[in-house]
């Protein structure tokens, strides 16, 4: 392998990196911060699962991302990847909550823009609507389980404390869930990118083909891991407050929300069993942890009488939504600029 | 059968610990009524003694289960958003059963003589608030299994409360009208708010209980 490779490699690494630190906090923090969660074993289930799903399912929305714009020389996704790190890592420095399948596409776009390269509009959106439906899907979810929660409480009789044991397993196997569909869904923000450049030669383990883009789903995973590992633990404490306080029942459901819709939005096998019955089909794209989970909770809070909702904090969550694909897209332009006409490098 | 997962075994275990603690505080409540009525009936004697033993020992055994409660809850860091709330329910009704207690050693050392005209007042304010104290039990019991039933129960302690307020004032007016020496009134009127006093405690603790129960269903 070129050293060059693992040069440009290293911007979706961070991308991969930044999206550890920040969306294991979606799948987890609620749990951790509600003190139902150890935070080491918080991490461990989430690295883990993390790979898995980036492994076996990331293939569907790293499909749709290629779609969106084929970068097929390994300096342009370098760039491409590289601003949107730059994105959600600064506007994680500065407070604000961030996407990075909005930063990705935004530097897309910006990719696009560059190379006159045309925006297929179908695709982009497809994708726009699902940064609406996703929430919104998130927000029915979260309220009809909320309500089954509310309906079985009533009729079965169990014990606090054993309900508490409960739903310390059960926060244990969202989150599993919920980290393997965020894998499986944002996989293809972190190295999708880099697909069409095939930078690793296909491996056989056997009769196994170890396929280029595995490779890169592989590494990708890890970079998520260390993220997970090296500075989730001060999201996932904080990340209960931002909207308003959970309970760890509100948690339990807001994480199971947040990863019905991930996992809707990736998986393959979904989408071939509604076509199958002649059902309309979900479009497999890497959609945002956070609106998920800000979805579920907004919905929740609606239920309760939208008393709880910090309606400041929910205005700087939409900003910041509008705000990362065109901060993403303008410096991926600039840089992408600067990569051809300054070090000279093939971007297109 | 309930099914006992290995998983959940400890969890069970608190669960009973919880359990028994409120069996303590209604078998507590037996006792203490057994023991005013034989007290009422025939004075001090070894049955009454041995009342007092049994609501003592229940005393010290809910204790027990208190403080093994208390260390489990903080220790495995259990239902973090109910914790305080169920510590504080578990403290003040250990409070609750401890001042069962309190009435009858008074009953031993002070050895109160009850007139006979009296002794149906005693009797009836000691039933009362037995039954507040055994409403506010079940309150509490309710308030881990079915949050949305304790405000029946509440009310019902609430109810109790009252007519025991009743019963006192009644008892008292009629203690304070009649020829007793001052010192022999001021002795059965102590007596007679020791008891009432039982009941004003299970009142606060549904008052406590009545807030954290709102908490859990909202």
């Amino acid at each position: 392998m070129e050293p060059l490779v693992l040069l440009f490699l290293s911007s979706g690494l961070f991308l991969g990196w930044a999206l550890g630190a920040n969306d294991a906090a979606n799948v987890f923090g609620t749990a951790v911060g509600t003190k139902m969660l150890k935070w080491r074993t918080a991490a461990i289930i989430c690295a883990v699962f993390v790979i898995l799903g980036a492994l076996i399912s990331g293939a569907g929305t790293s499909h749709t991302l290629g779609k969106l714009g084929s970068i097929s020389a390994m300096p342009g996704a370098f760039m491409t990847a590289l601003s949107a790190a730059i994105a959600v890592y600064s506007m994680t420095k500065s407070g604000l909550p961030v996407s990075t399948s909005q930063a990705i596409v935004g530097a897309i776009i910006g990719w696009n823009l560059f190379s006159s390269n045309p925006t297929d509009a179908t695709t982009l959106s497809k994708i726009l609507s699902t940064w609406i439906i996703c929430p919104v899907l998130s927000a029915i979810i979260a309220v009809i389980l909320y309500k089954t929660h509310r309906f079985l409480s009533k009729h079965i009789k169990l014990h606090m404390i054993m309900a508490d044991a409960y739903t310390r397993l059960a926060l244990i196997l969202a989150g599993a869930f919920g980290a393997y569909s965020l894998g499986a869904n944002n996989i293809a923000n972190v190295v999708g990118v880099f697909i069409p450049a095939k930078p690793f030669p296909d491996i056989m383990i056997g009769t196994y083909l170890f396929s280029s883009t595995q490779q890169l789903f592989l590494l990708g995973g890890i970079a998520i891991a260390i993220g997970v590992f090296t500075y989730s633990k001060g999201v996932m404490m904080t990340v209960g407050d931002n909207l308003g306080r959970l309970t760890p029942i509100t948690a339990l459901i807001t994480v199971i929300s947040h990863s019905i819709v991930l996992f809707m939005f990736a998986s393959r096998g979904l989408e071939s069993w509604l076509a199958g019955n002649g059902l309309p089909t979900i479009p497999l794209v890497p959609v945002s942890s956070s609106q998920a989970v800000v979805g579920a909770v907004v919905g929740i809070s609606i239920l309760k009488g939208a008393a709880g909702i910090r309606w400041f904090v929910l205005r700087l969550i939409v900003t910041g939504w509008v705000a990362t694909p065109l901060i993403a897209g303008v410096i991926c332009f600039i840089g992408l600029f600067f990569l051809q006409n300054v070090f000279g490098l093939v971007v297109i | 059968m309930k099914p006992d997962f290995h998983l959940f075994r400890r969890t069970r275990a608190l669960e009973q610990k919880i359990d028994s603690f409120f069996d303590k505080l209604s078998e507590s409540s037996v006792f203490f009524r057994l023991a005013i009525r034989v007290y009422i009936k025939q004075g001090l004697n070894e049955e009454f003694n041995t009342r007092l033993q049994r609501v003592n020992k229940l005393e010290s055994e809910a204790d027990v289960l208190r403080r093994e409660i208390e260390k489990q809850l903080y220790t495995n860091t259990l239902i973090p958003d109910s914790r305080g709330n169920v510590l504080e329910l578990i403290e003040r009704s250990d409070e609750l059963l401890s001042s069962l207690e309190g009435p009858l050693w008074a009953f031993t050392i002070e050895k109160p003589d009850i007139p006979k005209e009296y002794r149906q007042g005693f009797r009836k304010l000691t039933n009362m608030v037995v039954k507040a104290v055994d409403e506010v039990g079940l309150s509490g019991r309710a308030f881990f299994r079915s949050p949305h039933d304790v405000p029946a129960y509440n009310h019902k302690v609430m109810l109790y409360e009252k007519e025991a307020d009743v019963i006192s004032t009644e008892l008292k007016k009629a203690i304070f009208s009649s020829d007793l020496d001052l010192a022999h009134k001021l002795h059965l009127r102590e007596f007679v708010e020791n008891i009432d006093n039982v009941a004003d405690l299970a009142e606060d603790i549904a008052d406590r209980l009545a807030i954290f129960a709102i908490k859990r269903t909202v």
